[in-house]
């Protein structure tokens, strides 16, 4: 028996299959991250970007950089329930992929939604509370994303495990961000309500995955069935 | 339907169709490609085709060119069928909008069920140059065929005790897909004051660019009032009721802090996604200031004299 809350490998994968899927997971998490900007880059060429290309572009990426955000919040999870710690390496290449987006998206607002008009776009950030939100998610991520290195890993010490407990409430908050800016209503939950819920419950299942108790409950739970 | 005197081609010359068409491209190209350079053109040929003598009323201050055929038959917000835009056409190919048959009823002395023919035939639909400005800050300009709403509630007398008309659209989840989802009070219904459905400017349209009205722009027959979000102008109306009492209407059933009853353009009162201040017209890619009363305040800003708009929004 393992003690308490610590992962093991799983000894009981055979070394072939680890090695095979250890090679082949890094093209995958990459395959990942770009499928977006491939799926855009076919949406192109096969005049998929609506008449209204600017708007379809910028909410294209904010769904982009929510979903990597979701699969990057979701490799500790995983490991909890799969046993395979493997994955856990390319958690900072997934939320590098969610910044990237989350940056095109910014890009898309202010250079071609609002043509750098500055004082437009002051005007916005202090009266819509969805872009407020968005920003303090941006705003962590940006830090995230820039602390992601190793040498700042070290650097920081104990505190980058602080720092980078944040992406939940970046999470959170680009969740909140999703639901106000559909349309749809969180008070009345009717409107174009439905995907930013599932998201959210997604998000929520995912934070629940990681509590220390739920944790430990999966692990063993895990290793009784596969022992 | 029958075709309407006025054909397409004089609304629109077929080269300024084209180069539109090559615009958007560009517009694609820029929207792909991130190159930041390109913002705040404005297509250039916009020439003076308003000039034609179909428009109506004289546009407001800068040279509004009708979008395409294909613009307009392939953006719409319908979300009986999709709330994806794009999807709307493909999903509303096969939903008949022939025959169609509007029942008028309530607060009137002749109430009556009339259908489309019968009413082209009595109303003889002309054509009118709306600018739609929708509520996602977005507008095209739209030559619709249609005829004054007025003309109809004439002929069914609204008794003394009608102020409101509320218009009613179709339910029927299994033609509809959007409407098996239960986020929203189907099925569509919307409002308007007396006389504001009395206004000149009100339209019951039953045609586009002098042909047909396609389903997915609210064929059989829709309402268009150009000085409100687009959302006040239902689709695919079957029933138009009078009443003593201000209608419900769908939007703001959902999030009535955000859809008020009136909804008129208005870039004064702000909306807590979308800035009402400025819109992209379809097919250019910087932004226009938005108007009051989307540029048709001459004609109804008299409906609202004394009228709090902040709070009537
Ligand atoms: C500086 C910070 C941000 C700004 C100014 C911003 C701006 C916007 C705007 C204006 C929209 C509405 C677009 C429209 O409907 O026309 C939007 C939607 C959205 N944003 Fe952001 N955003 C920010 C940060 C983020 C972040 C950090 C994420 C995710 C990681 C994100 C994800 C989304 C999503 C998922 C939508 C909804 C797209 C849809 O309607 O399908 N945003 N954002």
């Amino acid at each position: 028996m393992e003690h308490k809350g610590t992962l093991t490998p799983d000894k009981a994968r055979p070394a072939a299959l680890a090695i095979s899927g250890r090679k082949l997971l890094r093209p995958f998490i990459h395959l990942l991250g770009l499928l977006p900007l491939f799926h855009l880059a076919f949406l192109w060429l096969t005049d998929g970007l609506t008449f209204n290309p600017i708007q379809f572009v910028e909410q294209f990426f904010g769904r982009a950089a929510l979903n990597l955000l979701v699969v990057s919040l979701a490799v500790t999870p995983l490991v909890t329930l799969s046993g395979w710690r493997q994955i856990s390496r390319h958690r900072r290449a997934l939320g590098l992929y969610a910044f990237l987006y989350f940056s095109l998206h910014f890009l898309t607002f202010l250079a071609l939604d609002y043509a750098f008009d500055l004082r437009e776009i002051l005007r916005l950030v202090v009266e819509k509370p969805f872009i407020i939100v968005g920003v303090l998610a941006g705003l962590i991520l940006l830090v995230l994303a820039f602390t992601s290195f190793k040498v700042w890993m070290k650097r920081m010490g104990k505190n980058w495990q602080r720092l980078h407990k944040l992406v939940y409430l970046a999470g959170g908050l680009v969740i909140l961000h999703y639901a106000l800016a559909v349309k749809g209503s969180l008070a009345t939950l009717s409107g174009d309500i439905l995907k930013p819920l599932l998201m959210g419950a997604l998000v929520a299942l995912l934070l629940i995955l990681r509590i220390p108790a739920v944790r430990r409950f999966v692990i063993r739970f895990r290793q009784r069935i596969f022992a | 339907m029958k075709k309407q005197s006025i054909p397409s081609s004089e609304i629109t010359p077929k080269s300024l169709y084209l180069s539109r068409r090559e615009f958007m491209k560009a517009a694609g190209v820029i929207a792909g490609g991130l190159t930041l350079a390109a913002c705040g053109i404005t297509p250039d040929g916009a020439g003076d085709i308003t000039g034609s003598t179909a428009t109506f009323p004289a546009a407001s201050d800068s040279v509004d060119t009708p979008n395409t055929y294909e613009e307009i038959t392939n953006y719409n917000n319908y979300y009986e069928f999709t709330t994806d835009k794009t999807g709307v056409a493909r999903l509303a190919r096969d939903f008949k909008t022939t025959p169609w048959a509007v029942e008028v009823y309530g607060l009137v002395n002749k109430p009556a069920t009339y259908d489309l023919d019968t009413l082209v035939k009595k109303f003889q639909p002309e054509e009118r140059i709306y600018r739609l400005r929708c509520v996602e800050a977005w507008s095209m300009v739209i030559p619709w065929v249609g005829f004054p709403l007025a003309k109809l509630l004439a002929d069914v007398e609204p008794t003394s005790e009608a102020q409101y008309v509320r218009f009613e659209s179709v339910f029927d989840p299994d033609t509809f897909p959007g409407q098996t989802q239960p986020f929203y009070p189907w099925p569509y219904q919307e409002g308007l004051r007396l006389d504001e459905a009395m206004n000149d400017l009100t339209l019951l349209a039953t045609g586009l660019y002098g042909g047909e009205l396609p389903a997915q722009n609210g064929g059989g027959l829709r309402l268009v009032v150009p000085w409100k979000y687009g959302f006040k102008s239902i689709k695919a109306i079957l029933k138009i009721e009078l009443t003593s009492k201000q209608p419900d209407t769908l939007w703001s059933a959902i999030a009535p802090n955000e859809y008020g009853f009136y909804a008129n353009v208005n870039p004064q009162v702000d909306h807590p996604r979308w800035s009402q201040r400025t819109e992209r017209r379809i097919g250019e890619t910087g932004r226009r200031d938005t108007l009051m009363f989307n540029g048709y305040g001459e004609e109804v800003a008299y409906l609202y004299d004394g009228m709090d708009l902040r709070k009537n929004y």
